[in-house]
């Protein structure tokens, strides 16, 4: 008997096996616990890969790489150092970022910043006091980076020119302009200035309490609850969140747009220039095209899964800092190479971009009792 | 400068340009259908370094191994692990909608960790000794065109002096364009970049889209990562990250070609063009200036040589960006993921 095509139109619309739904109002400890369980599958998948390459036990090695990021108090110092570093960095971008300006040049302005201070400490190390010297490069180190990050911010407030490319190009023109400096100041050829004022330590950041990083730390702290202010609290920090979400809008509530990006690159480009005189005052006491070794990048990372509130990137910062000094332990006790620690920090931050999604949507699968009905 | 001088650097601005060619052609699709990828440095390393060992296994099991089976071991080894990285982005941005670029800058850290990991440690893991290095597959690799690439003199090392890979990536740019811009496939594909919501109303299928497109041009840049590794460094392993470097310029190139294709092919050559400048410049002209500079050794000019090619890459920019033409910008969704009940 031939079937009445019009008796059943449902028949023919196939539900989705699964259906996406955004959701609203997460409470925030089913958040953390959402990110708590994607590290620990990531951790897990970690082990995978270690045990893959090494049979070795994935518990042995868990502990020897938290024995390598906090075993003992210069190893938690060393994680510190690492952690302040990047985290300066972050809350650096943090603004820029906000305002949808694509920094990518933190590689560069760290790079200026380290290199006007290590040229302070080069020609005024043993004629001026430290304190005096200090402050100076600090100060030019802010100004050096935010110069750096002026220049494609004026083309992009100006001519729209695409930020991305630019700051991307001004990392290297920074990094050549290291290389010269380098061969201009190092006398031995060895193509490297080595450890300067090892003697007088002239310009370098003071120990306190007996430890080379704790004022750097400190500084880091402040930083960090300063720009939580400055993004939460303060006008310009609202202003920052307009632009960001439409400059029409901007433009619209009155906001001077152009006066808004230059200013905010500076200060973003500046804090990543002050990082710079922070790597080479207070930890390396040198200069080469190493010196921001890649944390430009990794801070956008640390940025961005923050959503630009300093105390979760400072979260972040610490996780992803543990990660790579645990896994350079790993490198050393297992004797192999050091890169092993970006594939596992690649591994977690999979692993937690991943768990935004079960975050924000939920999933809804078909109901096959009620369609029946 | 003898004309040989000038075709020798003519030749390295080839060479050196293929391997961003092949970046940006592929990071012009992914873009194209609004996924922006900042995964290409990382990407072009999973080619590279699976291209590698590919290699590296078939020439240490064969004890006569032959060099075309060793270089299609290593191309379809480059294929698979770039798809891959394309599969792990295009997962995580279009299915669970993460942000774009922290998937793609971590995509980098992963691809540049697993290379740099089993590029310095693949012979130790297999127990020899010594540095990994595949000179038969990349002899095959970087083998030249029979006769063509002598006949002619100056005009033969001109054109026919490269591997066959240089030629594919001029290829793939023309079929890129061809595609995008002639056939159906493209004109739904922009549609997806430029408006996925209205291209999901039109019934076209916007995941099916920005998978497919984001893995194949995750192919494309693989290759990319493959001519770095047996080409340009002749089968063996550069642990100087020389190739995040380049993987960064092919998504500048990007924008440079204001997401064209057929741009790619002159702005790849152009850049490595500029890019081996320093090497061509009159030692007269750098002794005045390193003398003026205050430096001390003429070579140390090398140093600001190097910036020319990012120097000009800004002034084009900018020269570009203030003559504000609608058609050179970028796809109106990219970065953004889609989500269909969101609008």
């Amino acid at each position: 008997m031939k079937k009445n095509q019009f008796e059943k139109p449902h028949d023919s619309i196939k539900e989705p096996l699964v259906h996406i739904i955004k959701r609203e109002d997460v409470p925030a400890w089913e958040a953390w616990g959402i990110r708590i369980v994607a590290v620990v599958l990531g951790m897990m998948v970690c082990a995978l890969f270690i045990q893959g390459i090494t049979d070795l036990n994935p518990f042995k090695v868990f502990g020897s790489m938290f024995n390598g990021a906090l075993g003992s108090s210069s190893r938690i110092w060393q994680t510190l150092k690492d952690m302040a570093l990047l985290l300066c960095i972050s809350l650096g971008l943090a603004p820029s970022f906000k305002m949808r300006f694509w920094n990518v040049g933190a590689e560069g302005q760290i790079l200026i910043g380290g290199l006007v201070s290590a040229a302070l400490m080069i020609r005024f190390g043993n004629s001026m006091p430290s304190g005096i010297l200090l402050m100076i490069m600090a100060g030019v180190s802010i100004l050096a980076g935010a110069i750096w990050g002026l220049i494609p911010a004026y083309f992009k407030s100006r001519y729209n020119t695409n930020e991305t490319l630019f700051t991307l190009m001004m990392n290297y023109v920074a990094l050549q302009l290291v290389e010269f400096f380098v061969d201009i100041w190092d006398k031995k050829q060895s193509h490297s200035v080595g450890v300067i004022n090892s003697s007088t330590k002239g310009g370098w950041m003071p120990y306190l309490f007996k430890q080379q990083f704790f004022l750097m730390v400190l500084i880091v702290a402040v930083l960090t609850i300063g720009m939580y202010f400055y993004l939460k609290q303060s006008k310009q920090g609202y202003e920052i969140a307009v632009v960001g979400e439409s400059e029409n809008t901007a433009r619209y509530a009155g906001i001077n747009v152009a006066k808004v990006i230059r200013r905010t690159v500076a200060i973003s480009a500046g804090i990543c220039g002050f990082a710079g005189f922070l790597e080479v005052s207070s930890v390396s006491h040198t200069i080469s095209s190493l010196t921001a070794g890649g944390r430009g990048f990794t801070a956008i990372i640390v940025a961005w899964l923050g959503k630009f509130n300093p105390f979760a990137m400072t979260l972040i910062s610490a996780l992803l800092t543990f990660m790579s000094r645990g896994a350079n332990q790993i490198a050393s006790d297992f004797n192999f190479n050091k890169h092993a620690s970006s594939i596992l920090t690649g591994i977690i931050l999979f692993f937690i971009l991943g768990s935004e999604f079960f975050i924000n949507y939920k999933l809804v699968f078909r109901k096959h009792g009620k369609e029946a009905a | 400068m003898t004309l040989t001088t000038f075709i020798a650097w003519i030749c390295a601005a080839i060479t050196f340009g293929t391997i961003i060619m092949f970046g940006s052609v592929g990071e012009i699709l992914t873009e194209k259908s609004g996924n922006l990828n900042l995964g290409v440095p990382g990407i072009m390393y999973l080619g590279a370094i699976a291209s590698l060992a590919g290699a590296f296994f078939y020439e240490n099991g064969n004890p006569a191994p032959v060099p075309w089976v060793g270089a299609f071991i290593s191309l379809v080894c480059a294929l698979v692990a770039s798809l891959l990285g394309g599969l792990i982005y295009s997962f995580l941005t279009v299915t669970l909608r993460a942000n774009q670029n922290v998937t793609g800058l971590t995509l980098t850290i992963f691809g540049g960790g697993v290379a740099n990991f089993f590029g310095g440690s693949l012979v130790k893991l297999s127990g020899g000794v010594g540095q990994i290095s595949v000179g038969t597959t990349s002899s095959a690799v970087r083998a030249q065109i029979p006769f063509l690439s002598t006949a002619l003199g100056p005009i033969s090392t001109l054109l026919f002096s490269y591997g066959f890979l240089a030629y594919l990536a001029v290829v793939i740019a023309l079929i890129a364009h061809w595609v995008l811009n002639k056939t159906r496939v493209g004109l739904n594909l922009r549609a997806v970049g430029e408006n996925p919501a209205t291209a999901d109303a039109a019934g076209i299928n916007v995941t099916k889209y920005k998978y497919v497109t984001t893995c194949i041009g995750a192919m494309i840049e693989g290759l990319g990562g493959m001519y770095y590794v047996m080409d340009y460094v002749k089968g063996t392993w550069d642990a100087g990250g020389g190739l995040e470097a380049l993987g960064w310029l092919a998504v500048a190139l990007v924008i440079f070609t204001s997401w064209k294709p057929k741009n790619a092919i002159w702005g790849a050559y152009l850049f490595g063009f500029c890019y081996w400048i320093y090497l061509y410049i009159p030692s007269s002209l750098s002794a005045a200036l390193a003398k003026m500079l205050g430096a001390a050794n003429v070579t140390h000019m090398q140093n600001l040589y190097r910036m020319i090619p990012y120097i000009v890459t800004i002034i084009v920019l900018i020269i570009v960006s203030k003559r504000k033409r609608r058609e050179n910008q970028n796809p109106a969704s990219l970065g953004i993921s889609y989500f269909r009940e969101e609008r």
